[in-house]
């Protein structure tokens, strides 16, 4: 039979709950009592809190909870607050940017207003939570590696929102705030810029999400087949390379020729991941600003391949004397 | 360490079969049967493809299969007009023709109703029917069709039967879309989206392409014709309007995007297959009868055959189409009918012949 070969998996070790370590003046008590979990445990630390929630925290959850009761109002009130058509319907139901011809003036609330107050909330939430995991990484005298990879998140959040809005001059290019409404903008947004594959930045930013995938399963996988021999304490394999190590690094330099360390596969995976938003955050400001129909920037530059003609004769019946418009 | 296994695997084990067996129920729910054939459309590797679902097809094209027609007793005797009073558009014809046309119209539209749904029992001559006033300026309508947008439906044409099919209303028509349905306007406003509409497909897009794109003249157009911004001013919003219109021919004729389209530039015609033309000409056919025939007759109908914004009932592509790319799987049912052709333009074919 089937055997984990993890002491971590196969045995939960329980013991008194802890707080963490201290800290200095001006940090807050840990909130809630925390609690052992079976099934936690099955999937990560089997113990449950205490959550560090501070001053940031605090801010961030109630902007974000402003936020998400008034999308979700939105929503209600567009059923007729009818609790039972608000979950039939809660996928196509949607908080929608005011319309273009408002520019970006402040439109009546229900024409866009509300949409504009929540990314206030939302985004004001958003980087209050960035500052709050950059604040928690200095104090448990980490590095600030988490908060900075979150920014690049924040980046294309922005760049969605609030940066490319305000070149195009108008809130209507915001993204809604919606299950079915925000992809039905993705298609839409790709239709109307002339095909945003042939955007070099989003082929870009799909190496890398795709990238990270790999990585990341790549990276997993080899860590399982050696945690037989502990490979699963990367930081002492950092340290002191063990024989989980030497096997995971034989196995890539064997089968690919070369291998990454212990401490530079988390830097690839690292960089893999802030930049699928740092460079799909780039495609997106550059989409309308600077280059308004990718497809005939492709042709223009040699990057779309020309196919034969399939359909000769096919013009444009608008340009045809006499078509009606 | 090996009792802690044995004590949870038996019934983690059932857990897991059962958790294995619902993700499974759930993705095969996304499946169609039987496999779905793919008929190549343009250059290989492009995508250039349509997909069927046999099984589906084969219910639509039952359900497209054309009536039985009634010979035609030719055109010698009386004319019409002669026999009968207050005939204003069919007068030119000899009586059996019109008598045919009559009792196949009849058929086409109100089989159940019979004569009586359109006249005023026993005066056939009596337009104090709504129903009759209608279909005498339908029957206009289908001559237009027939004469004048032969760039859409060639020489195919359509009669009632194409988009009645046995119904006095067709079942494919639409009414302008009441944005805001509820009382308040203070939140809640879905910008004429964001509903299951089967309009759209069951997307989120805007559910009545028709009022801006069908009756109005509003630019269906979104792509700008250089590679950098040369004043295209055409929105993302805009986008999702033109995407549902789309949503909509696609649905209403069962067919994918790139049964028109060359997907790897929607705006580029040199590359798009010829059904791209004939369906353009098709919106701007859509658009002139619902503002030269339909919309005019608003006054003539009751309510209770309107809109919830007492419009009068208008077409689009699913009125004819109904899931076919071609109307009644492209059966030529006007060739029988040349009093469905416009006056002058059925008298130049019979003299051709």
């Amino acid at each position: 039979m089937a055997d984990y070969q993890n002491l971590f998996t196969t045995v939960q070790a329980v013991g008194p709950v802890h707080q963490g370590v201290p800290l200095g003046h001006g940090n807050s008590p840990r909130t809630g009592q925390p609690l052992i979990n079976y099934w936690v445990g099955k999937l990560g630390n089997a113990q449950l809190g205490p959550i560090y929630l501070g001053g940031l925290g605090l801010i961030s959850l109630i902007l974000g909870l402003i936020a998400f009761t008034l999308i979700g109002m939105n929503m209600l009130a567009s059923v007729n607050y009818d609790p039972i058509q608000f979950v039939r319907q809660l996928f196509w139901l949607s908080l929608e940017p005011p319309a273009p011809s408002y520019g970006l003036s402040m439109p009546p609330l229900n024409q866009g207003g509300w949409f504009l107050i929540v990314g206030l909330f939302l985004t004001a939430s958003v980087l209050f939570w960035w500052a709050r995991t950059y604040r928690r990484a200095v104090e448990l005298g980490m590095g600030t590696h988490i908060a900075w990879a979150f920014a690049a998140a924040i980046w294309l959040f922005l760049v969605l929102g609030l940066f490319r809005p305000i070149l195009m001059g108008s809130w209507g290019e915001a993204v809604p705030y919606g299950i079915f409404s925000h992809l039905d903008w993705t298609a839409a947004f790709s239709l109307r810029y002339g095909n945003l594959f042939y955007n070099p930045f989003h082929a870009l930013s799909i190496v890398f999400l795709y990238g990270s995938a790999l990585l990341f399963a790549m990276h997993g996988a080899t860590i399982l087949a050696v945690t037989r021999f502990g490979g699963e304490r990367e930081i002492e394999q950092i340290t002191d390379r063990g024989t989980a190590s030497e096997r995971a690094a034989l196995f890539w330099r064997w089968t690919m020729g070369f291998n990454a360390t212990m401490e530079s596969i988390h830097r690839w995976a690292w960089w893999f991941a802030v930049l699928c938003p740092i460079t799909g955050g780039i495609g997106i400001l550059l989409t309308g600003t600077v280059v308004d129909n990718w497809y005939l920037w492709a042709i223009k530059h040699g990057v779309a391949p020309p196919y034969p003609e399939i359909f000769p004769g096919m013009v444009d019946p608008a340009l045809s004397t006499g078509a009606k418009p | 360490m090996n009792m802690t296994i044995s004590s949870s695997s038996g019934w983690t084990g059932r857990m897991v079969k059962a958790l294995g067996l619902t993700l499974a129920g759930l993705v095969l729910a996304g499946c169609e049967r039987p496999i779905p054939e793919s008929v190549q459309s343009g250059y290989r590797g492009t995508g250039m493809a349509q997909v069927y679902n046999p099984r589906l097809l084969e219910v639509k094209t039952e359900l497209n299969q054309p009536p039985a027609v009634i010979p035609s007793p030719g055109s010698e005797g009386p004319k019409a007009s002669q026999v009968y009073k207050n005939v204003k558009v069919l007068g030119n014809l000899s009586v059996g023709e019109f008598n045919r046309l009559m009792v196949s119209m009849t058929n086409w539209v109100a089989p159940k109703e019979g004569c009586a749904y359109c006249h005023a029992l026993p005066n056939f001559e009596d337009d104090s029917k709504y129903t009759k006033v209608v279909a005498r300026r339908m029957v206009e309508m289908t001559q237009h069709i027939n004469s004048d947008w032969q760039p859409h439906v060639a020489q195919t044409g359509v009669t009632c039967y194409t988009c009645h099919r046995g119904e006095p209303v067709p079942s494919a028509i639409w009414f302008k879309a009441n944005h805001q349905p509820y009382g308040s306007n203070f939140m809640g406003d879905k910008a004429g989206q964001n509903e299951p509409s089967p309009v759209v497909n069951l997307s989120s897009l805007p559910n009545d392409p028709f009022t801006p794109f069908l009756l109005g003249h509003e630019n269906i157009r979104l792509n700008g014709p250089t590679a950098l911004p040369s004043g295209n001013r055409q929105s993302i919003k805009q986008g999702e309007w033109t995407y549902g219109l789309m949503t909509h021919m696609s649905t209403a004729l069962g067919v994918n995007c790139t049964y028109c389209h060359n997907t790897q530039s929607f705006q580029n015609w040199e590359i798009s297959p010829p059904q791209r033309t004939t369906a353009w000409h098709g919106i701007r056919m859509a658009r002139d009868l619902n503002l030269t025939y339909m919309e005019p007759l608003t006054e003539v109908f009751p309510a209770h055959r309107k809109g919830p914004l007492g419009d009068v009932a208008k077409l689009n592509c699913a009125t004819c189409h109904q899931g076919a790319y071609k109307p009644l799987n492209g059966a030529p049912m006007a060739k029988d009918f040349p009093e469905l052709l416009k006056p002058a333009l059925a008298a130049a074919k019979v003299a051709a012949k």
